[in-house]
């Protein structure tokens, strides 16, 4: 496959990892923000290429795990009401929520379909006229364009019955919080590859102006990983942060103009409450009052029991990075992806689901030394 | 995020495109990406394209990885 | 008759005899099925291996086959995993009302089909018909009946270390087929479900060596998952390498579209075995011999490390641990 299979090359990956190893000095630590990517270092063994000079963390990029648990509770609870059909992205069916999940809610009757696409949604809504089709719209900015695009054309067809529950996060603004927390001390960040083909590079100049802090942005292939890392390693060595763009053929300086005019038309911008971290001012979109005839939260009311976590659950400080998923005491003993506990573990994106799945013997004690360096 | 993948335009429709992969075809709206043309590659997410593939850089940034191959392995 | 099928063909009585006499019959007949007794009489010696299993595939007609074929092949391979020649099938079909007749005759063509390529007899059967709603189109269960020659002893508990890992061609059709076919994930190409029956190539393998140790068929959960039960039951571990397992190009494509991995989607007309190493180039050269077989591939070879446990070889050289399918196989958008 063309612009994947390339990037996947064993000999040009070997050389990467050679010329990091030879330039890694200094132990550093580095957090991607992207599921995707915690997912594919980890599918690729990219911890076991790099020297142990690089310590890796994941930060909180799964835009499942970070869907509040209030949110998903609302979810379940549209998915309840009568003539209600609910369309989400797959991976948010089985999250639990404080009683309940997507799926369990589909078991006891609710009419809950997993779609690819919002497009697929609208097209549902076409389909059932006399049903209200309520889209999860869960996503960071890669995301968003396609629901404010989906948005627009549900209302050029003249189409009342489809709603998005708007649930949509911004990457530069958790990454801010986290870095002002301190709670995690890094020294790089793996930007989000997909995220910035719609946002540019521009957005992440805070991080080494304000906190000193290498920004590289990657791709999603090994080799992207390892030539962002490659260019995070230089940057920190030389003591020279700044934002780079290591993932050129898919992301321009600008980002997609025509995709954030049109995100920015649907959408405003407002506080988001976000799973681990809590309310980050500035975080979340939210629709418009102009087109707040799509909203979820205007046209229905749900009534809400008390959100809860699951008792012993660390998701929260696995999303922000505070603790690696072997940590959680009941990280493969309690809370597995056949009986998960908390959303990391749900997910395929997840740290502990990537951690649970690939995990490998020698990885394994690249973990436990990673523990004894949080400890310490 | 998120998961977007590279996949060829074969031909336009309005804002709506057909697309392929190693074989694979796909409707995709390219709402998002008005300056595709055909041949284009664009990513594919959830159902949109959301950029469009500069070759030119694509072909770089494997120079770039080929040359630092072959500095490795001079050692 | 009319078009689509009603409550009273299930019923017992005139219209349920004239189902089975104008649509089951005509095709399956055979000297025992045309007897219509309560019970089907055969004679067999020796070890015999049984088998059931029941089909509820949506959508029920799929490119390369339906739920009929599928149906047929499912338990034809249960009974060739263990080194049994398939002989006789039952065939129990729940039928929803309202299910069209037309169909219903296009699914027992596919059948027929099967059972020739087989070469296996359906003896037995029978038709129960539910309220509209009760059941979705059409459930399907088989069950099956072979023989096992002496000498034979195939099963999940006999591999041991230094064993080879074969498998006898690409991963991930059937899975990628049934899932372009479903809503939402509208993606089209020319790939086909994998579904065959396995029974002549097993027997072709065993005709060159008396060295098989296992055989399975990687049906839901994919490799990874069977690898996995192989594992577990013989108590040893299972080294794979990855550039090894062959695999289309569309499915990569499609499994890249969804976010999926190949070696968990479902296969059904792949076999797993496990052989010993001075007979694995042998059995190879035979698998590809057999249409079912022609990328046939030794993927790797059985370990005393890590018993339980299935490690792959990346294609960029480290390895990581392939677990089982654990919950559903969802597309993911990150």
């Amino acid at each position: 496959m063309k612009f994947i299979d390339e990037y996947q090359d064993n000999k040009l990956a070997r050389g990467l990892a050679y010329k990091i190893a030879k330039r890694s000095t200094k132990t550093i630590r580095l957090m991607e923000f992207c599921g995707g990517h915690t997912h594919a270092i980890l599918r690729y063994g990219i911890r076991q290429l790099v020297p142990k000079t690089v310590e890796m963390r994941s930060g909180p990029g799964c835009p499942v795990c970070v869907t509040a648990t209030a949110d998903l509770d609302k979810a379940i609870a549209l998915a309840h009401l009568p003539d209600v059909i609910i369309t989400t992205f797959g991976d948010m069916i089985r999250v639990p929520g404080s009683y309940s999940s997507l799926q369990q809610a589909k078991a006891e009757g609710a009419d809950v379909r997993i779609v690819y696409s919002t497009i697929d949604a609208v097209e549902i809504a076409k389909a059932n006229p006399k049903k209200s089709v309520i889209f999860i719209g869960i996503g960071f900015e890669t995301t968003a364009p396609t629901i404010a695009a989906s948005i627009l054309k549900a209302q050029q067809e003249k189409i009342e019955n489809f709603y998005v529950l708007s649930l949509n996060k911004l990457t530069p603004p958790v990454m801010k919080a986290l870095l002002d927390s301190g709670e995690v001390k890094l020294d790089g960040i793996i930007g989000p590859g997909h995220v910035s083909v719609i946002i540019g590079s521009h957005p992440y100049e805070f991080i080494p102006r304000d906190y000193r802090v290498a920004c590289v942005i990657s791709g999603f292939e090994p080799l992207d990983i390892l030539l962002c890392i490659d260019k995070l390693v230089e940057q920190i060595e030389k003591g020279e942060p700044k934002v780079e763009i290591a993932y050129p053929r898919g992301v321009r300086a600008g980002g997609n103009r025509k995709a954030w005019q049109l995100t920015e038309r649907v959408f405003e911008i407002g506080e988001a409450n976000w799973r681990g971290i809590g309310i980050v001012p500035q975080s979340g979109l939210k629709i418009r009052k102009k087109y707040e005839r799509f909203d979820a939260d205007e046209a229905f009311s749900v009534s809400l029991n008390l959100s809860r976590e699951p008792k012993g659950c660390r998701c929260g400080d696995v999303i922000r990075g505070a603790a690696m998923p072997l940590e959680c005491k009941l990280f493969r003993k309690v809370c597995t992806p056949e009986s998960p506990v908390g959303p990391c573990m749900v997910s395929s994106e997840g740290a502990c689901a990537a951690y649970y799945q690939y995990g490998t013997p020698e990885n394994l004690q690249g973990f436990k030394a990673d523990m004894e360096q949080v400890d310490g | 995020m998120c998961l977007a993948i590279p996949v060829k335009i074969v031909s336009i429709d309005g804002d709506e495109a057909e697309t392929e992969i190693a074989g694979v075809r796909r409707r995709v709206s390219i709402a998002l990406t008005p300056e595709a043309k055909l041949g284009d590659y664009v990513l594919l997410h959830t159902g949109y394209a959301i950029g469009v593939i500069d070759e030119a850089e694509a072909n770089e940034t494997l120079k770039l990885l080929e040359e630092i191959a072959s500095l490795s392995e001079v050692h | 008759m009319d078009d689509s099928i009603l409550l009273a063909h299930g019923s017992g009585g005139k219209l349920s005899h004239e189902l089975v006499e104008k649509k089951f019959l005509p095709f399956l007949a055979n000297p025992a099925l045309n007897k219509l007794d309560d019970s089907a009489i055969f004679e067999a010696s020796g070890r015999l291996a049984f088998t059931t299993d029941s089909y509820v595939v949506n959508p029920i007609f799929f490119p390369g086959g339906d739920i009929g074929k599928l149906a047929v092949c499912g338990t034809v391979n249960d009974l060739s995993m263990n080194g049994a020649r398939p002989l006789y099938l039952s065939l129990s079909a729940i039928i929803e009302e309202g299910f069209p007749l037309s169909e219903l005759e296009q699914i027992v063509q596919s059948i027929k089909k099967a059972a020739e390529e087989a070469e296996v007899a359906i003896i037995t059967g029978d038709t129960k018909v539910v309220n509209r709603g009760q059941a979705d189109k059409l459930f399907i269960t088989t069950s099956g009946v072979g023989t096992i020659s002496s000498g034979v002893d195939i099963s999940g508990a006999n591999a041991r270390a230094g064993d080879k890992v074969l498998l006898s061609g690409t991963i991930g059709d059937h899975g990628i087929t049934i899932m372009s076919q479903r809503e939402g994930l509208r993606f089209a190409m020319t790939l086909e479900s994998d579904c065959a029956p396995l029974n002549k190539l097993v027997s072709q393998m065993l005709e060159v060596s008396s060295r098989i140790h296992c055989l399975r068929d990687p049906t839901r959960g994919g490799l990874a998952t069977t690898l996995n039960e192989l594992a577990r039951q013989s108590n040893i571990g299972i080294v794979v390498e990855e550039a090894k397992i062959p695999v289309k190009e569309e499915v990569k494509a499609a499994c890249e579209l969804l976010g999926l991995d190949p070696v968990y989607v479902a296969n059904e007309g792949k076999l797993v075995a496990i052989v010993d190493p001075a007979d694995a180039d042998k059995i190879l050269a035979r698998m590809r011999k057999n249409r079912y077989g022609r990328d046939a591939a030794i993927i790797g070879e059985v370990t005393e490390e890590h018993p339980g446990k299935v490690v792959m070889k990346t294609k960029l050289g480290p390895s990581r641990i392939v677990d089982m399918l654990s919950g559903e196989l969802l597309p993911r958008i990150c």
